[in-house]
């Protein structure tokens, strides 16, 4: 034997094969459009349009103090509802704090998806029912949940997938880069969808990465990279299923970066005025994911007046919906704050816990 | 590895622990036992595959189980505990092992912000039954790095279980006990104590302990030296010599830090009046500074001198030619017994 025979001499995976397009994969407007199903492209239409309402309608619920807080995805639609229709129902959903909308989309009651920024309870959901994991707030740690249950799915031999959601800046955490590389050296079935929104809350690409692209990082960990216009929902939706379907078929992970742009201020409390400039901002709004769709559909005599004013009312239909059921407060039990720490209380806990039953008895009484 | 294949050798339940056993034996027994019983029960770690672990704890584990039961994971901790909580979202109990207690720091923020809050969050949806194994302390010649006694970042986290074996039984029965909990748990192993013997077999029946239940190791009528994990031999030792001097000096091994048995505790040292903390780890914002709090407020007017704390010094962990001076010998402790306020008894 020498050091040529060793495994640590050879490269262990063919780097050309896993690199991305030079050019963010696009559908929409392009010859290959054609052939794209109609029910798929009006389907993708109506959750775009009910995306973008639900968006304003969640930033007006701030304004009224019935939400703590939005972080809007307008401008990014197309990759909150490609990521849910990607899924089966039997794969998992790993959204990051940004992604309300792919909760939803995925079938979430738009209610139980806004607990948490309602200031209820974390998490309105049951994960395991829905398949979709809490609305992670520390940037990037869903990720490797994402890796551990696609692995455990598969020693379960079950036909289950993952796919996890990530920022641009969330690229930059440790758990990022840990998550890739057990996915790949596992050959979990798990799909990581980078938003390249082009911020951080303030923060520019520029400040956060050096890499050609953030799908070039796949390449390092073995796992192939694609690159998609995160605006054009037909693309973002097929390069999507795609990799899912890669994942399901026993071929391991797959990093997908969409380029997109996130239209509003980091969250209502932002003032994105300090951090960029208008241009920009126009430019992206010429590039919007509702307009590109609406022209493919028009272009293919698939969108008429009384489609636009179904869709329209559709959505109007659910934000009224939404307006109403946001509007009384919600009752939260104090006692509930003592119930979900164990499995079963401490003493100490349960000290603590009546020490609050006798402070609301006595509120009760005063 | 091939994660679906089914071609794992059948699950060897023969013992390897034999009389008289070892700490680490147990533990590697309590493991197999553990993966015999539940097919969700799945080891990984930082070279827990072939090696057997840097301690050997998993020794034979992987050859006996196959890979996917028993897994060498990257060297990452954040991704092995991440990874962790994915697997238990889907329902299997894994159980993990940190390679050195200062090592396990990596994985901090999925240990606060998720291990320990999912069931919480989730309002009960989704517990996490993990366990964390991590050897913990020093006395052991270990260079930097490789002598921490990191309790109190666990037990001050809500939702975490702490618990601490300090006898050969215990080692095997809190590990199975862990493992077999809903809740995750920290489980820390004292890295000196691994090569402890007891005349012990795992075959001999015996009732796998509650977690959070104290344990008296020895009665006496003076004083209470209150304990865990490295530490209790030397606070036996000490009860030991204390004879000399006079003292009947009692011993309470705590075997969990969460829950903290507060009911066994301040029933012995109301018996005693006088009580002593004693650990390894910093003395400022430590375990002993909370079992103090809690003793005083408890048996305030059954105490016959303020609880004494000995423990390591506040400073990081030191040079291995030094930390004899750095961790409770039996003579600090005699001291600090001496300073119980005896006069006025
Ligand atoms: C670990 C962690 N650090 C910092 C924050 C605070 N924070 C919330 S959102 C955000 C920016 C996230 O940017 P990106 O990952 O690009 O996602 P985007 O907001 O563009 O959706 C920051 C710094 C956090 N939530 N988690």
């Amino acid at each position: 034997m020498t050091v040529l025979d060793t495994p640590a001499w050879r490269p262990r995976t063919e780097a050309g094969p896993l690199l991305p397009d030079a050019a963010p994969f696009r559908l929409l407007g392009t010859p290959e459009a054609a052939r794209l199903a109609p029910a798929l492209l009006t389907e993708l239409y109506g959750q775009l349009v009910r995306g973008r309402r639900f968006n304003r309608q969640a930033t007006a619920l701030t304004k009224q103090g019935r939400l703590a807080v939005y972080p809007s995805s307008t401008g990014q639609e197309a990759c909150e509802i490609a990521a849910a229709l990607a899924l089966g129902p039997r794969d998992w959903l790993f959204p990051s704090y940004r992604d309300t909308l792919a909760v939803v989309a995925r079938g979430v009651d738009p209610v139980e998806a806004l607990t948490l920024l309602r200031g209820d309870w974390h998490t309105g959901y049951d994960p395991r029912e829905t398949r979709v994991a809490p609305l992670s707030t520390p940037l990037a740690t869903q990720l490797p949940h994402a890796v551990g249950l696609a692995h455990a799915a598969r020693l379960s031999g079950d036909d289950v997938a993952a796919l996890a959601m990530v920022g641009d800046g969330g690229t930059s955490e440790g758990d990022f880069h840990e998550a890739l590389n057990f996915a790949a050296v596992w050959q979990a079935p798990v799909v990581f969808l980078v938003q390249n929104n082009g911020f951080a809350i303030s923060v520019p690409l520029a400040k956060q990465s050096a890499a050609p692209s953030f799908a070039h990082k796949a390449v390092g960990y073995g796992m192939p990279g694609r690159l998609v216009d995160g605006n054009d929902a037909a693309a973002v939706h097929q390069v999507l299923t795609e990799a899912v379907d890669r994942a399901r078929a026993g071929r391991g992970p797959t990093l997908v970066e969409a380029v997109t742009y996130r239209i509003d201020a980091h969250t209502n409390a932002d003032d994105a005025t300090r951090y960029r400039d208008d241009d920009e901002v126009a430019a992206w709004r010429a590039h919007d994911p509702v307009d590109l769709m609406e022209r493919e559909l028009t272009g293919r005599g698939l969108l008429d007046d009384a489609l636009r004013q179904r869709t329209a009312d559709e959505a109007e239909a659910l934000a009224a919906a939404l307006r109403e059921r946001m509007h009384d407060e919600p009752r939260l039990d104090p006692m509930e704050l003592f119930a979900h720490v164990y499995a079963e209380p401490t003493q100490q806990l349960r000290d603590q816990e009546a020490m609050l039953r006798a402070e609301l008895e006595a509120e009760q009484q005063s | 590895m091939s994660p679906s294949s089914s071609t794992a050798p059948a699950p060897a339940a023969a013992p390897v622990a034999q009389k008289p056993a070892t700490m680490a034996q147990a533990l590697n027994q309590a493991l197999r036992d553990a993966l015999v019983a539940d097919p969700a029960v799945h080891v990984l770690g930082e070279d827990v595959g072939t090696l057997g672990g840097v301690f050997r704890i998993t020794d034979g584990l992987a050859r006996d189980f196959g890979d996917d039961r028993c897994t060498d994971t990257p060297l990452a901790e954040a991704g092995i505990l991440g990874t962790a909580v994915g697997m238990a979202m889907y329902g299997l109990r894994p159980v993990v092992e940190m390679q050195f207690d200062a090592f396990a720091y990596p994985s901090f923020e999925q240990l606060v912000s998720h291990v320990s809050r999912m069931r919480n969050r989730t309002r009960g949806a989704l517990p996490l039954p993990i366990t964390i194994r991590i050897p913990y302390g020093g006395g052991i010649g270990g260079v930097e790095h490789h002598s921490d006694s990191s309790e109190a970042y666990y037990l001050h986290t809500p939702g975490l279980h702490v618990v601490t074996p300090a006898t050969v039984e215990d080692a095997y029965g809190l590990l199975r006990a862990s493992i077999a909990s809903d809740d995750p748990v920290v489980f820390l192993e004292p890295k000196r104590l691994y090569w402890s013997k007891a005349d012990w077999s795992p075959q001999e029946p015996r009732e796998v302990p509650p977690i959070g239940r104290a344990v008296v190791r020895r009665s006496g009528r003076s004083a209470t030296l209150i304990t865990y994990g490295p530490s209790l031999p030397v606070c036996l030792e000490a009860a030991e010599a204390a004879k000399e001097e006079g003292w009947d000096l009692g011993v309470v091994d705590l075997r969990s830090l969460v829950p903290f048995d507060e009911e066994t505790v301040a029933a012995v040292v109301r018996g005693t009046g006088r009580a002593v903390v004693v650990h390894e780890s910093a003395g400022f914002g430590g375990a002993g500074a909370e079992i103090a709090a809690r003793i005083t407020e408890r048996c305030f007017h059954h105490l016959q001198a303020p609880v004494l704390r000995v423990a390591g010094f506040d400073i990081p962990y030191p040079p291995p030619m030094l930390e004899r001076h750095h961790l409770p010998g039996v003579d600090r402790i005699l001291d600090a017994v001496g300073r119980l306020q005896w006069e006025e008894g």
